[in-house]
């Protein structure tokens, strides 16, 4: 279920920047927290609401999932700003010229954290009910609830990775419209979940949007065509001579 | 003999029905989200067939640990079950009866088939089945009676009179899957349209999956028979004992017309009693369901009616006459043989020496010929000494001026399965038992879920409210009060009284109609409610007894059981005298502060007494009576002699 990760041909070898990245268990602390502040707020309101309108029950599950949404940008943005001042602070403390960890690193290791939590998140309660000998229909609901939604938190997965990287990269390029983008593209995959049960207008759009972002980010992060060939030729010198860079 | 019940440590089996591996499923008991409750529908109102044990079997069924999953099959007809135990592609099923089909050849059938089937689910009525239904044994408590091959051999084993034609033995069968009743509601409903649009063969084609499916919880932890539980039960020295069984039982009830001294146990000197009796329990192929009308809840009511109209005419009679009603009489005689094994050894009030004579009410629902039979039995009666003639000839005369009549059998049969028996077993003792068959039983549903209000013809108008339905005059109730007139007026001349007084003892109809209702139809009502107390070692809270029937069984003795909560407290209002005592006072069992006396003679309750007209409030008081409880376990676990 879990995503096949597309390693990020740029210049900086995925790989070996996990290991010298902080790992992404902080990112995802805080997609924990927006999601608990953006489930509290929920939770009151439905609390507080007409629980026999159906209508009315529908708005606040929409009007919950775009604050969760617009939430989840802000922490991004927040943790951004958390890592800039880091970054800063050990600037000044190692009397170095340049960035000890670089942004890039830093912004596809939020990503990553994001997508992870929120995979998990979106995945654990749908295998522990899958777990048991019944399956979905008895209602006569669609066969295919169980791999939609892999395939759809596998997506959110990835494009949580792409929104990371664009948007710490417009971050720093004080790119607004970019970041304004990234918070829409994320609604829109939201709310195409309010589509279902009809998985067709949901996974196709979400993969197309996918696709999209994965370009975006690739190229915002540096990568070409021309890095692309040679590193899939294994001949691209800097990526080998950072390789043997001693430790 | 004694039975066991094995419980698993809920207290029973539940049922869910689910669709399994890629199947849909039904589940009863699992927390509701809404991925669940996508996949699983839980199943309410469903009733299990639990585990029993008796000195040598098991008998009832259980499921595996995990429960039993298994693909949905509506059995159609008898041939149809061929698809189940051999054509069919996708064992195990999960068989659904129809109640027309639960019957011995399709579930011994099922039985061998043990390997293709996965459970049993049989779909309740609506209403009774009008062949009759009877998944009892058609010899009841035949090795626990009197006759035996030492004991009227010609006699034993149902020789001479068939008592229970209709009984299949189901109830005491061995069955290594789950088997479930289920109401008739929405739920099957679902469950029948499930299986048409997935599971239905049409025209000879395999049906594919998903299909629809059933999971059954109903395991349990005892097996073999009740030595080997005990033993398991009995394990020493472990860190976590763990009971995987208790026995049946629960407590018997009785009362006297002369205050006796309960404390002082063993023979009275001068005391000579004659014993009323009365069974309260019942039973069924599912657990915690027996509805018992013609089987118990007739001859109950009528003697706690004749209780009630003998309780001012006490003074006049020279005996003294014990009521006793025995709990766990369908299973082996629990009660009674327990109350024998206490007298024969100085732990009752009373010893064998003081009874006198023996008159048990049994089934006595009226048919529309108002007979009702005296059955004694004929080898004790040889006995010159053993005078049945004069307790037969009293109850004629009790009988006349009554709309009913009471006759002997005109054969010389044996005794119906009843407690006397159990009376005979210890030594001989005039006795004769009333009841509304001459031969065979006419109860066409003994000890099954169709013995009911509807069985007895006990209809209420669906108009009426739960008040007036309460006051309304059925027939059943009005031949009921005849026939507690005749065993009031039987019971004053057998102990002593005379013929002139007997006009005077009258059965009240007020009484009857609250109690058939109390016991068949509602046990909460404004009349039950208001009989209620509180006794400082009872529990009031604990007793529930809802929007509906009694339920007869008698359950494990750790838990107090409906039918006996509730003929202690009618008991205590019907014979007991009402006494200005505090309530204080009234729960310790003493009329004021310096009293130690009284408790040995008497037994006190606080009643919650009517509700006062416009309010919440009632009118409580104490009730002093001489009802006594005393264990109803067999003396089996006393003994702790489990292969007798």
């Amino acid at each position: 279920l879990l995503a096949c990760f597309l390693a990020d041909p740029a210049p900086v070898s995925a790989g070996l920047g996990f290991l010298t990245t902080p790992d992404p268990g902080v990112p995802a602390f805080f997609w924990l927290v927006s999601l608990l502040l953006s489930s509290l707020v929920w939770f009151i309101s439905v609390q507080i609401s007409n629980k026999e309108s159906a209508a009315q029950q529908k708005g606040l599950l929409i009007f919950g999932v775009v604050l969760s949404v617009l939430l989840q940008e802000t922490f991004r943005f927040g943790y951004y700003k958390l890592l800039k001042k880091a970054n800063e602070g050990l600037l000044t403390l190692s009397q170095e010229e340049t960035m000890p960890i670089s942004i890039r690193q830093l912004a596809y290791v939020s990503g990553l954290g994001f997508g992870f939590m929120s995979g998990a998140f979106s995945v654990v309660n749908i295998l522990a009910d899958s777990a048991g000998p019944g399956t979905i229909g008895i209602h006569g609901d669609s066969q295919h609830y169980f791999l939609s939604s892999a395939f759809m938190t596998m997506a959110i997965i990835l494009l949580h990775m792409f929104w990371g990287v664009v948007f710490f990269d417009a971050c720093e390029k004080r790119c607004w419209w970019a970041v304004g983008l990234v918070v829409i593209v994320h609604l829109l995959v939201s709310c195409l979940t309010f589509q279902n049960p009809d998985y067709t207008a949901t996974l196709v759009p979400a993969y197309v949007i996918l696709f999209g972002m994965g370009v975006w980010a690739f190229y915002t992060a540096g990568g070409s065509l021309r890095n692309l060939k040679l590193c899939l030729t294994c001949k691209d010198k800097d990526f080998l001579l950072s390789n043997h860079r001693p430790r | 003999m004694i039975f066991f019940t094995c419980l698993c440590s809920d207290g029973g089996g539940f049922s869910s029905i689910l669709s399994s591996f890629s199947k849909l499923f039904f589940i009863a008991g699992v927390s509701s989200n809404s991925v669940g409750n996508k996949i699983y529908i839980n199943l309410n109102e469903t009733f299990p067939c639990v585990r029993l044990l008796n000195a040598t079997h098991q008998i009832g069924c259980q499921s595996s640990f995990a429960g039993d999953v298994g693909v949905v099959h509506l059995l159609e007809s008898e041939e149809n079950l061929d698809w189940v135990l051999g054509s069919g592609p996708n064992p195990p099923y999960m068989v659904i009866l129809e109640s027309t089909l639960f019957t011995r050849p399709i579930m011994m059938k099922l039985k061998h088939g043990s390997q293709r089937v996965a459970g049993v689910v049989v779909v309740e009525p609506t209403t009774n089945p009008p062949d009759g239904f009877s998944p009892h044994t058609s010899c009841p408590n035949e090795n626990t009676g009197v006759y035996s091959e030492s004991y009227g051999p010609s006699y034993a084993h149902c020789n001479v009179t068939v008592w229970n034609p209709l009984g299949t033995g189901l109830s005491y069968e061995e069955f290594d899957f789950p088997i479930f009743s289920m109401k008739d509601s929405n739920d099957t409903e679902v469950l029948r349209r499930c299986y048409r649009e997935h599971n239905r063969a049409v025209n000879g084609s395999t049906p594919q999956y998903p299909l629809c499916a059933m999971q059954l919880f109903s395991h349990m932890s005892a097996v073999r028979d009740t030595a080997t539980c005990m033993r398991r039960s009995e394990i020493p020295f472990s860190l976590t004992p763990e009971e995987v069984c208790d026995p049946l039982g629960d407590e018997n009830v009785w009362a006297s017309t002369k205050p006796l001294n309960n404390t002082a146990k063993g023979h009275k000197e001068g005391e000579s009693v004659v014993i009323a009796a009365a069974k309260m329990d019942s039973r069924s192929f599912f657990f915690d369901v027996a509805p018992g009308a013609d089987g118990t809840a007739t001859g109950l009511v009528a003697l706690l009616a004749a209780a009630n109209a003998l309780r001012n005419a006490t003074a006049e009679l020279n005996r003294t006459i014990l009521y006793t009603f025995f709990h766990g009489e369908t299973f082996d005689y629990i009660g009674s043989s327990r109350m024998v094994y206490d007298m024969e050894n100085n732990q009752f009030a009373l010893d064998l020496d003081n009874v006198h004579s023996i008159l048990e009410v049994g089934q006595v629902a009226l048919g529309s010929n108002s007979r009702l039979w005296l059955h004694s039995d004929p080898v004790s009666r040889r006995n010159s000494s053993v005078n049945v003639e004069k307790l037969a000839s009293n109850l004629h005369l009790a009988a006349a001026g009554l709309n009913i009549s009471l006759e002997e059998p005109n054969v010389t049969q044996p005794l119906p399965p009843s407690s006397l028996q159990r009376f005979l077993r210890a030594r001989p003792i005039p006795g004769v038992v009333i009841e509304n068959h001459q031969a065979s039983f006419t109860n066409k549903y003994y000890q099954s879920i169709f013995d009911n209000a509807e069985s007895l013809q006990l209809n209420y108008s669906p108009n009426l409210t739960a008040e007036e339905q309460l006051e309304f005059v059925t027939d059943a109730a009005k031949n009921l009060t005849e026939v507690a007139t005749a065993v009031a007026r039987g019971l004053y001349l057998q102990a002593g009284g005379h013929p002139a007084g007997m006009n005077a003892v009258q059965a009240d109809s007020r009484l009857v109609r609250p109690m058939l209702y109390t016991f068949l139809v509602r046990g909460k009502n404004s009349w039950s409610e208001q009989l209620r107390g509180q006794s400082s070692d009872g529990d009031v809270s604990s007793f529930s007894s809802e929007d509906r029937p009694t339920n007869f069984y008698i359950g494990v003795h750790q838990q107090m059981s409906e039918p006996r909560f509730m003929v202690q407290t009618i008991l205590a209002n019907l014979t007991g005298t009402i006494v200005n005592v505090t309530k204080e006072n009234c729960q310790k069992q003493k009329e004021d502060e310096e009293d130690v006396r009284n408790k040995h003679l008497y037994y006190y309750q606080w009643v919650q007494g009517p509700l006062r007209p416009n309010s919440t409030e009632r009118d409580s008081f104490c009730v002093r009576s001489g009802v006594r409880r005393f264990a109803a376990k067999s003396p089996a676990f006393v003994l702790r002699e489990y292969t007798s």
